[in-house]
């Protein structure tokens, strides 16, 4: 059973580095976009990031979240996986989070497409084992071919991001975090990712997708949020 | 007290999971090596070799300067300057253990000890390669293994406990606050000097060495690996400050990263 559930979650990130004084912070704070600055306790400056949030999600809920550049989307969606503990309110996550975010990060350009499939199978938390018996449907799925054995500094872009795909998408999470709907490869690649994409989200328990697109929204979730400024406005 | 309570279950779970997942510090501390030797022919024993070259050229310098016999004074460097670069890199790497796993962290939720985990394996490895070195300078003055020298295996694995707690409270401490790795960088210079490494204790006058050596913990982490190595038995002394700083330092370790655990995220 599958369970998220926030309670007034805030954000705040400490800036330890600004040198603003409160001039220039007030005026920052006229800014239109990004979080609300502030100070905290200790007076230093940070930025609300997010600021009571409240949501519950369960079963079968895909949620969109929509909002300008800075107004919180990503890093509520950290939140949601863990990164980043609530500065307020609290949170409650029953289920395994899976986060499709930056499918590149631990992928290293010297070494061969196999070592690259321990490396990234590593840190999306599978054991060697298994990733042994996965190598061949990973090539497959990726059209790498004998490619596998050579560095990845050898392979073209599309050729890195079909296989960095195919390695996070080996297995059905069970709540599914992305920020904007993945589009890898050439045509024909694009056509079985989509493909498998959307079997992934179909069959995950709750999606959390953050978007600029509306459109998007309405076609994968059944419930959308907006965030202004790291406030929730509409539900 | 029931706080310190809760703070300490916070930082014991995240150790505990990183513990259990060693398999990935593993693959990551590996992923290290590899990366930097990569196209090398010889790979870490780079190290090997340049810790080889270093070894002879001080003990030429050192050996004669103190007039100490090569068939004792040659052993005696090799495994303190060993040890000591395991003892400087896993500090110093430590204190850049969370800043150098920026993206990571701020990516995926893994267990943040994880992170120091790697360090550790990762110069664990690289100190493996060192010791190589040891019994070619066995072979070369044909002295053969001492038979305690077991005895330093549990001296080692003190050692590696107490690297452990100091390695992550810097990480935790150096994240918050970016000056710290180089003070500690300039402190670890400091202590290779104060330590017996290319210097021998007895060569001290008897009332300097209880404040020079009593009273600094490196000695006694060195002491309990380098002893048994060298035939002979750490002291008493020796064992009760490795032990005693592995419980206190690892109690008080997990108490302020439960405290802390949190933060580290924002602090990058």
């Amino acid at each position: 059973m599958t369970h998220i559930f926030l309670n007034n979650v805030c954000v705040d990130f400490p800036i330890y580095n600004s040198t603003t004084g409160r001039s220039l912070k007030n005026h920052l704070m006229q800014a239109a976009t990004g979080g609300r600055m502030g100070s905290n306790e200790q007076g230093h400056v940070v930025v609300k990031a997010l600021h009571d949030i409240c949501l519950d999600l369960k079963e079968g809920d895909r949620l969109g979240v929509l909002g300008h550049n800075g107004a919180g989307k990503s890093t509520l969606l950290r939140v949601i996986s863990g990164v980043y503990a609530p500065t307020g309110g609290s949170i409650e996550v029953q289920g395994k989070v899976t986060s499709l975010i930056d499918l590149n990060l631990g992928m290293d350009s010297e070494a061969t497409g196999i070592e690259n499939i321990y490396l990234r199978g590593a840190l999306l938390g599978f054991n060697r084992r298994w990733l042994s018996a996965k190598i061949k449907e990973i090539t497959d799925f990726a059209g790498i071919g004998d490619f596998i054995e050579m560095p990845l500094r050898t392979y073209s872009t599309g050729m890195q991001m079909r296989l960095a795909f195919s390695i996070a998408t080996m297995q059905q999470p069970e709540i599914l975090v992305m920020d904007e709907w993945l589009t890898v490869g050439d045509a024909e690649f694009q056509e079985k990712a989509q493909q498998r994409l959307s079997e992934i989200v179909k069959k995950t328990s709750i999606l959390v997708i953050a978007t600029h697109s509306p459109a998007l929204v309405e076609q994968v979730c059944n419930r959308m949020i907006r965030l202004e400024r790291g406030a929730l406005i509409t539900e | 007290m029931a706080l310190m309570f809760k703070l300490f279950k916070t930082g014991w779970r995240d150790i505990f999971a990183a513990l259990k997942g060693y398999e990935l510090a593993g693959v990551l501390g590996w992923q290290d090596i590899r990366q930097r030797y990569r196209r090398s022919s010889f790979g870490p024993f780079w190290l090997t070799i340049s810790m080889g070259v270093l070894i002879g050229a001080l003990s030429l310098v050192f050996g004669n300067l103190f007039g100490t016999p090569m068939k004792e004074f040659l052993p005696f460097l090799t495994i303190g300057l060993i040890l000591w670069t395991l003892i400087s890199t896993a500090l110093n790497e430590g204190c850049v253990g969370f800043t150098t796993a920026e993206a990571m962290i701020k990516q995926i939720s893994l267990p943040l000890f994880t992170h120091i985990l790697r360090v550790l394996w990762r110069n664990l490895i690289i100190f493996a390669h060192n010791l190589v070195i040891y019994p070619l300078v066995l072979i070369v003055f044909w002295v053969p293994l001492p038979a305690n020298a077991l005895l330093a295996i549990v001296g080692l694995l003190l050692l590696i406990i107490n690297l452990s707690w100091m390695s992550l409270i810097l990480g935790v401490f150096c994240t918050r606050y970016r000056d710290v790795p180089q003070i500690i960088a300039n402190l670890l210079q400091v202590c290779f000097y104060l330590t017996p490494i290319i210097w021998m204790p007895n060569l001290l006058p008897k009332r300097a060495s209880i404040l020079l050596l009593n009273a600094n913990p490196f000695f006694h982490l060195i002491e309990i690996v380098r002893a048994p190595l060298l035939g002979s038995f750490p002291s008493a002394l020796n064992w009760q400050v490795g032990i005693l700083l592995a419980i206190a330092g690892w109690i008080f370790t997990i108490i302020f990263y439960g405290r802390f655990r949190s933060r580290i995220a924002y602090w990058l």
